[in-house]
């Protein structure tokens, strides 16, 4: 049986009717073709498919798309203002080479802006490491993550994001 | 070039802005019009005898296109999947060759063995119908336990390898060895297990195939390592599609680590089903997929002793190793535990007499094969464990010890008791600034301070060796390879001037798109924003081996330096032409050709426009066109060499390790982008620290089922198990490649278990323990603790 669903997508009306069982992760890539969102795992542990919906970090896995019936989510196709002006957190992270493979980094960049905002743009080192806890990355050794989010907390205050 | 961006610069990555944007492409992304979805069912017991498999109920599910099972494969005469390395035993014949159905017929041998393949319409409509999938199940017992693998009446696993033994191998004089024991002063011996490890790339595996019916081909998009050796695998062995008829792609591949080299059930199925079904077919595997069906890493169980002099001079080393193989041979499982093993237990040292003797195990487990580093971290992990047991035993400090036995840099190229020749090294001045750089001579005064906090302070030291940029064919095929190990590239300029560079490498995170394009800038001045690297698709890129054992910038960097050198060749011929001037007069530097002694000058781009546009042009002794390939086969493996010191932190309340320190310093000849080999420093060391203090996969030894079989239950690493490390590089360049580069996406993890666990078994020493084995988890620790309170109140 299939239900509908509607809600603001990276500043966009969406809608489509789904199965009851399907996840907002499922409706992002399959009916909308937004496949920057990533499934890594099956039990919520590896973060790749952390969204932002109405504010709150979410991973995509872990909510039906019913659920998000009315709600903004952000994705990280939406953070960047345009294609040569990047969100300063995925700025950071191409300055301190903080992506390998990729699959990661969509959930690492979604859980990183997360984190800045709130903590208030005030990060240390310990934080940020206990901070990513859910969200696993098998290339980088998470070394260039921690100095990329670093970096960024200081620049996303001063561009007012 | 210019410093900015040639060979040795900190370039940003090419390739970042669509994985930082969303916009990468892996294979689930792809959008594939009328797909359909495979979903696999797999064998839930270890072991078992297929009685009964019924799929009519299965087949009537709303959704359902298609069901395959073992059967439908044995009908159509499909081959099994191959295992490309032939491993001769002690007695020179080949080792035992149990045949490896792409699914399951009658029995099934490990929890995860494919058992059909139902295709639908949706992924969903496909799970459900597997579940009305009605299979009766005969159990058998199961052989799960390794070490117990060649007892008499364990369970047999294949009847073509009586008692589980696939190859016993051996490497080195044993007698001679034997008699140099029995003349040293001190003998250190050491049992260990090397961890069972699941790969867990952040990207499952998952394929798509489409199969065109008026033309005849197929395409099979892979998340494969090697999309050329697959499509060789699936042609010539298992699906007999000729190889003109097949395209494999492997698009933007999110981690492999050896895990995606290999030829795998379900990718065959997907390919194999695409004609028979009429409509693409796509799959992804779920987490717990992977756990259970992508190849396994290390498991070893391994005796060694090593003698030495009463001066601390090794003088024999002999290893007994037990390698478990799983319930199949995968790709390349024989070699992993034999040439990329035993040939590297010399390490860093002068060790002249090495025996090692290996058996292979067939036991009720998913298949093991190379896994980050293969065989070298298992190398690795034996002789620096046993070298700092030695010291411990002995008194020496343990880089006192190191440094008595280094291979001095005047003996390069320095032959090895196994086989291996050394190009180059220098090993002390690593060791040294790795000391330097970890403040090894305050840490007495550091674990005093500690012990006034109640926890136990500890220190370890690595220097590993490692063979990697695979490898001199000839070498290998003497050795059992069913493959050559060049590789290639093909550089094509465009009319306007810019230029697509096609490798037969595979990058799934390694940089290739910036590193490579790196080179072409320096030898050729193309700026980077012109450059395109090409890779992982068979139709658009010359014939490649792919990437695994560190070999994409040592072989395949190598292979683009030919091609720029062709270039620049039948340049200078254009160029000679355009200026009227002599080819021997003509010099080619930062892309300009220039006549020698004149400011006569004319720019590639110009000369490449002229080849195009031949139309002044030396049409009689140059062909037209800008487009030239070539193939680069190594004369040696290289040999990047480097040592980690670990320092850490134990709670004896709890078990708990707190690595607090870590410093790697390593030779990897030549470096190209510091920024991205640091980054594979980064990673390596963590899969590494991963299997000594967190990873572990777990089969309960009764059942078979893989208790450890999911992110909750393998403790992946994540950020805060580290600290920040500290890296430095020494650098002596290959001395047979063109860029006198070595390999550096494998040696942190080759190392950095030894270096852990000789931190852990330093600090614990103090409290008695004698051995702890990995992972050493809090559990691990504080039960090893209390057991030697235990023995000491005895």
């Amino acid at each position: 049986m299939s239900i509908s669903v509607a809600m603001t997508v990276n500043g966009k009306a969406v809608s489509g009717k789904v199965e009851a069982r399907t996840l907002l992760v499922q409706f992002l890539r399959e009916h909308l073709g937004m496949t920057g969102t990533h499934v890594g795992c099956d039990t919520s542990q590896c973060g790749a498919c952390v969204v932002d919906v109405d504010g709150k970090s979410v991973k995509s896995c872990t909510i039906l798309a019913v659920q998000a019936e009315g709600s903004k989510v952000i994705t990280i196709e939406g953070l960047a203002e345009s294609p040569d002006k990047l969100h300063p957190m995925q700025e950071a992270f191409r300055e301190n080479h903080a992506l390998q493979c990729g699959f990661c980094t969509p959930g690492m960049v979604m859980s990183a802006i997360d984190m800045v905002k709130r903590h208030n743009y005030q990060l240390d080192e310990a934080t940020v490491r206990r901070e990513l806890e859910g969200n696993l990355c098998r290339c980088t050794g998470y070394h260039n993550i921690v100095k990329a989010i670093l970096a960024a907390a200081p620049a996303m205050k001063s561009a007012g994001v | 070039m210019t410093a900015a961006t040639g060979i040795g610069a900190r370039v940003l990555r090419t390739e970042d802005k669509r994985f930082l944007t969303g916009t990468g492409r892996y294979v689930d992304d792809l959008p594939l019009a009328r797909a359909t979805y495979a979903y696999f069912l797999r064998s839930p017991h270890a072991h078992a005898k297929i009685k009964n498999l019924d799929i009519s109920a299965a087949a009537k599910m709303s959704g359902v296109v298609n069901i395959f099972t073992g059967k439908d494969l044995v009908d159509a005469k499909v081959g099994g999947l191959i295992c490309g390395w032939v491993v001769k035993d002690k007695h020179g014949e080949p080792h035992k060759a149990p045949p490896h159905p792409v699914m399951a017929v009658d029995t099934v041998r490990y929890v995860g063995d494919t058992v059909a393949m139902v295709v639908a319409n949706s992924y969903d409509d496909a799970k459900d119908a597997a579940e009305a999938i009605k299979v009766d199940y005969d159990v058998q017992p199961a052989n799960i336990d390794l070490a117990k693998s060649f007892d008499k009446g364990s369970p047999q696993v294949h009847p073509e390898a009586p008692g589980n033994l696939i190859y016993d191998w051996e490497i080195g004089v044993k007698a001679d060895v034997e008699a140099a024991f029995a003349k040293a002063a001190h003998v250190t011996k050491l049992d260990l297990i090397n961890n069972r490890l699941i790969p867990n790339a952040m990207e499952p595996r998952a394929a798509a195939a489409e199969y065109d019916k008026g033309t005849g081909n197929y395409t099979l998009w892979s998340t494969s390592q090697n999309p050329h050796v697959l499509r060789l695998i699936l042609s010539a062995f298992v699906l007999g599609i000729p190889e003109h008829k097949l395209r494999v792609v492997a698009p933007d591949v999110g981690g492999g680590f050896g895990s995606k080299i290999f030829c795998y059930a379900d990718e065959t199925m997907v390919c194999w089903a695409a004609s028979r079904v009429g409509r693409p077919i796509k799959w992804t595997a779920e987490r717990s997929e992977s756990f259970q069906t992508d190849c396994h890493g290390r498991d070893h169980v391994t005796h060694a002793e090593l003698a030495l002099d009463k001066d601390g001079k090794f003088l024999a080393l002999k290893v007994e190793t037990i390698a478990n193989m799983g319930a199949y041979l995968s790709t390349f499982a024989t070699a992993v535990p034999t040439y990329l093993y035993a040939t590297l237990l010399a390490g860093q040292y002068t060790t002249p007499l090495i025996y090692a003797n290996v058996k292979a195990a067939l036991t009720h487990t998913a298949p093991v094969d190379a896994y980050r580093g293969a065989g070298r971290p298992e190398a690795t992990f034996v002789v620096e464990s046993i070298v700092s047991k030695a010291a411990a035993e002995m008194k020496i400090d343990p880089a006192e010890l190191r440094r008595k036995n280094f291979i001095p840099s005047t003996a390069f190229p320095y032959q090895t008791p196994v086989a291996l020749q050394y190009d180059s090294g220098n090993y002390p001045p690593i060791i040294d600034e790795a000391m330097k750089m970890a403040d090894y001579k305050g840490f007495e005064a550091r674990r005093t301070e500690a012990k006034s906090r109640g926890k136990l302070r500890g220190i370890g030291f690595s220097s590993y060796i490692e063979a990697c940029g695979l490898a001199p064919s000839q070498v290998v095929g003497s050795l059992g390879a069913g493959v050559g190990q060049w590789e290639s590239a093909q550089i094509k300029f465009n009319p306007t001037g810019n230029v697509q560079v096609m490798t037969g490498a595979h990058s799934h995170g390694q940089s290739h798109e910036t590193t490579f394009a790196q080179i072409i800038h320096d030898k050729l001045g193309v700026p980077m924003d012109q450059i395109e690297i090409v890779h992982g698709d068979t139709a658009t890129t010359p014939f490649g081996m792919g990437s695994y054992g560190s070999r994409s910038l040592a072989v395949g960097g190598s292979a683009i330096v030919k091609a720029t050198e062709k270039i620049i060749a039948k340049g200078k011929k254009v160029a000679a032409h355009l200026m009227e001037a002599s080819v021997a007069d003509v010099e080619f530097e930062n892309g300009v050709f220039k006549v020698t002694g004149t400011d006569k000058n004319v720019p590639l781009a110009q000369v490449v426009f002229a080849a195009y546009v031949p139309h002044n042009y030396p049409l009689a002794e140059v062909e037209p066109g800008m487009d030239e390939n070539a193939f680069y086969d190594p004369a040696n493996f290289v040999y990047p060499a480097g040592t980690q010191i670990c320092e850490l932190e134990i709670d004896p309340d709890t078990g708990t390790t707190e690595i607090v320190n870590f410093t790697a310093i390593d030779d990897f000849g030549n470096i190209i982008n510091p920024m991205i080999v640091e980054g594979q420093v980064h990673g390596g060391i963590v899969q590494g620290v991963g299997q000594a203090l967190l990873e572990g996969a777990v089969y309960d030894k009764s059942t078979g089922q893989l208790i450890s079989g999911s992110f909750m239950d393998y403790t992946m690493p994540r950020a805060d198990n580290f600290p920040s490390f500290k890296l430095g590089y020494k650098v002596t360049p290959c001395p047979h490649n063109p860029l006198g580069v070595k390999g550096c996406g494998e040696a942190g993890a080759i190392a950095s278990p030894a270096a852990v666990m000789n931190a852990i078994h330093n600090a614990l020493a103090p409290v008695g323990v004698k051995h702890v084995e990995m992972p050493a988890t809090p559990l691990n620790v504080w039960q090893s603790i209390k057991g030697a309170q235990r023995q000491a109140a005895e």
